[in-house]
């Protein structure tokens, strides 16, 4: 609640102790304030290992603009909050994927792009090389089906992440 | 120039160590020479004036159950013509000179084939794993290869 300096009306500043005729107060939930604040700027890692970065970059070009969200990409996992698993995974990218993660800086999410990075995908039977899934890795928020999904399965995906983001108690007693 | 002709001048040059011509429903028709020889008919064929194949194509291990091979896909920019070289291995150890020499860019395929058959390229400059970690047991395009159970702690 923002207190309009016109009903103070002019005159000498109030008493010591009281705000002035020049404040402007906002009296909130912090949690819902810092929430806000998290959920409006989600920087996402650039990690396009397969063909859903093809999709990834058609969803933060233009035509769909992720930016519109608060999503915009970080060639660095120490700037990013968000990294979009987007592709296949193998076993020798996996110590890759999870330094990346651990580089990242607290609060992390991750959103789980494509089948490949849910499941396996069409690498799930008979495949030495992929992993099964990229939460056998690293904690994922936020599953995008799809082979691969298009921008607007991704924007789905970044908003319910978003509203996951809301639900977060920053003050609440750690059990 | 014919494969048959192409084929008739390795003989001549080399005798025995071309074994046969398979040119009936082989596109292209593959020189089947000796493994052990395989490096100085690359250079025939590479430097030889009316040949001139200087451009390696294709080369790939193939695993026939009871022995293996390796093929050489050639073809010349200048006259035009192509041809296959093969060499058969045996099952145990199979080994066989490496041309990266004679082209350059067998490198990367003959470490293909090393990683994924287990083909050993004698005097390569740089035999090493290509495609999978450098730690990985066994080579997975055999046909008796067993799937690890896991890697690195992480479910195959």
């Amino acid at each position: 609640m923002s207190q309009d300096p016109a009903q103070s009306g002019p005159g000498p500043a109030a008493s010591p102790g009281s705000l002035g005729p020049e404040a402007h107060v906002m009296v909130g939930n912090a949690d819902k304030f810092i929430n806000w604040c998290r959920r409006s700027s989600l920087w996402y890692l650039l990690f396009a290992t397969a063909c859903c970065g093809i999709e990834l970059m058609q969803a933060g070009a233009s035509r769909y603009d992720l930016d519109r969200f608060g999503a915009v990409f970080r060639a660095t996992p120490r700037q990013s909050d968000l990294m979009i698993v987007a592709g296949t995974i193998t076993h020798k990218m996996a110590s890759r994927v999870i330094r990346l993660y651990e580089q990242m800086p607290e609060p992390k999410y991750v959103i789980s792009m494509g089948s490949c990075a849910n499941t396996g995908g069409p690498f799930y039977k008979d495949s030495y090389c992929v992993v099964k899934g990229v939460d056998l890795l690293i904690p994922v928020d936020v599953y995008v089906p799809g082979c691969p999904p298009r921008p607007e399965a991704l924007i789905d995906g970044i908003i319910k992440l978003q509203k996951i983001i809301d639900q977060k108690k920053n003050f609440a007693a750690k059990a | 120039m014919e494969p048959k002709e192409i084929f008739e001048k390795v003989t001549e040059k080399f005798g025995g160590k071309a074994v046969e011509l398979q040119g009936e429903g082989f596109r292209p028709a593959f020189v089947v020479v000796s493994p052990e020889s395989v490096r100085e008919i690359a250079l025939f064929l590479r430097d030889d004036p009316a040949m001139k194949f200087d451009s390696l194509m294709c080369l790939s291990g193939v695993d026939y159950k009871d022995r293996f091979a390796v093929t050489y896909h050639l073809h010349s920019l200048s006259v035009g013509h192509q041809i296959g070289v093969k060499a058969y291995l045996p099952r145990e150890a199979p080994s066989l000179p490496s041309v990266d020499m004679v082209w350059p860019a067998a490198n990367f395929q003959e470490r293909e084939a090393f990683d994924l058959y287990g083909i050993v390229f004698e005097g390569s400059w740089d035999l090493r794993r290509i495609l999978l970690p450098e730690d990985w047991e066994g080579h997975p395009l055999r046909k008796d290869y067993k799937y690890p159970e896991f890697y690195n702690g992480i479910k195959v």
